[in-house]
């Protein structure tokens, strides 16, 4: 029973999600490590032969909604939140920051959705068990992030957009 | 035979996502043709994906930090050490209430505690709470020793010793019990501790916590923790579990100290 080793071989996939999820690089990382301190205290919970990958990004989704909440007393998941500022530049790539910056600006789990069905490639099943939540609303959750990426994307000035078909 | 079933905006995601059936995708390419604009929006989504992967794919490749493979490899947390992170969150409170910041050992970034190193934790958390007070920093003091001795002795069920430490300089100020780890609930009743304490001339204060352990662990080496402003230096002998706390001190000054405290402890 050694799943030490296919833990750590997940760590550069929980690493990736954490990137996209809060953006900056170090808090990612403390957001991976808080994971997999929870995951250990946590294991007698995890089911032997069943999907790890999956259980991991519960533990993380459930590690990541409780220091949202920790960090924010009153509920500002809402459509209108300022230009983020707390989430640092990962580079100079212009792209990298814009979609940096337009994926912050989304509700937290409209974000957890897109970046588990788009970026880890789950099944929308897999997304629904991973955040233990419908798939109705993993699909609708889906498609409102997209959209609204999609449309933050088109609002940054043209030098800068990645894709206009006209 | 082809269905005529309406397209919904789930169908038009799985297709962004390469998730449908090839006569469904088929349709889908059937009904996108004769939609311009929709045909547009799917397919900036579809870069945006392509998008979201060149951007974060680079992670992967990205050497993996030390302090996460660590513990990656730590194993399994034994079930008991929730109890000593529950104590550990009471004595916060306690802290908080004294009026003590105990911030840096709410930390929830810090490694969880491994079973040896609750003893330093605790006697930290109990350091941090009693040590910054000034009308009551005591349950019993020193001049009434023998008394305090006793006292102490009778209720941790052996025999304990207040180490005097006058020759570096630091006066016992008193002693106080404080709970025990453990959950009466679950398991036998946990015994009390012990703290003394110990101030300088310039007002720096050490504790010296002193627990009964329940099994016979022999002796161990000095361990350094740190938790948050306070050093501990910790160590088991026999039927004793030692952490001696200090915020004043530096580490090599508290490790001449413990060294004091363990020869006199050991004659």
């Amino acid at each position: 029973m050694d799943e030490r080793q296919a833990i750590v071989d997940l760590i550069p996939r929980l690493r990736r999600y954490a990137r996209a999820l809060v953006g900056d690089r170090s808090a990612a990382d403390d957001l991976v490590q808080d994971t997999l301190e929870r995951a250990w205290v946590k294991f007698h919970l995890y089911r032997g032969g069943t999907d790890l990958r999956a259980w991991l990004f519960t533990v993380m989704h459930n590690v990541h909604v409780n220091r949202v909440r920790a960090q924010r007393p009153t509920d500002v998941l809402t459509d209108d939140l300022p230009e983020v500022a707390q989430r640092a530049a990962q580079g100079d790539s212009l792209m990298v920051r814009d979609m940096d910056r337009a994926l912050a600006r989304l509700p937290e789990e409209q974000r957890e959705v897109l970046l588990l069905v788009a970026l880890e490639d789950m099944s929308y099943e897999e997304a629904a068990r991973a955040l233990g939540i419908p798939i109705g609303t993993v699909m609708s959750r889906l498609s409102r992030a997209r959209e609204r990426l999609r449309t933050t994307m088109l609002e940054i000035p043209a030098s800068t957009k990645l894709m206009v078909v006209k | 035979m082809s269905s005529e079933l309406p397209i919904t905006e789930a169908d038009l995601q799985a297709y962004i996502d390469g998730r449908l059936a090839q006569g469904r995708r088929t349709e889908i390419e059937a009904w996108l043709a004769t939609r311009p604009d929709e045909a547009e929006r799917i397919a900036q989504v579809r870069s945006q994906r392509d998008n979201l992967r060149a951007l974060y794919d680079p992670v992967l490749g990205e050497p993996v930090p030390e302090r996460l493979a660590r513990v990656a490899q730590r194993g399994p947390r034994p079930r008991g050490i929730a109890l000593a992170a529950g104590w550990v969150a009471l004595g916060a409170v306690a802290g908080v209430l004294a009026g003590w910041q105990l911030h840096a050992l709410q930390d929830a970034r810090k490694p969880l505690l491994s079973e040896g190193a609750s003893i330093a934790r605790s006697a930290a958390v109990a350091h941090a709470t009693y040590s910054p007070e000034v009308r009551h920093p005591v349950e019993v003091a020193a001049d009434q020793q023998a008394h305090l001795v006793a006292w102490l002795s009778k209720r941790l069920g052996a025999p304990v010793r207040a180490p005097v430490l006058d020759a570096v300089g630091l006066s016992l100020v008193g002693g106080r019990l404080l709970p025990g780890e453990g959950d009466p609930a679950t398991g036998p009743q946990p015994a009390p501790v012990a703290q003394f304490m110990y101030q300088g001339s310039k007002g720096q204060r050490v504790t010296l916590y002193v627990r009964t352990e329940t099994r016979d662990h022999g002796e161990t080496a000095f361990r350094f923790a740190r938790e948050g402003s306070v050093s501990v230096f910790y160590w088991i002998d026999r039927k004793f579990g030692y952490a001696l706390s200090s915020s004043d001190l530096d580490r090599a000054e508290l490790l001449r100290l413990a060294n004091l405290v363990y020869r006199q402890l050991n004659p």
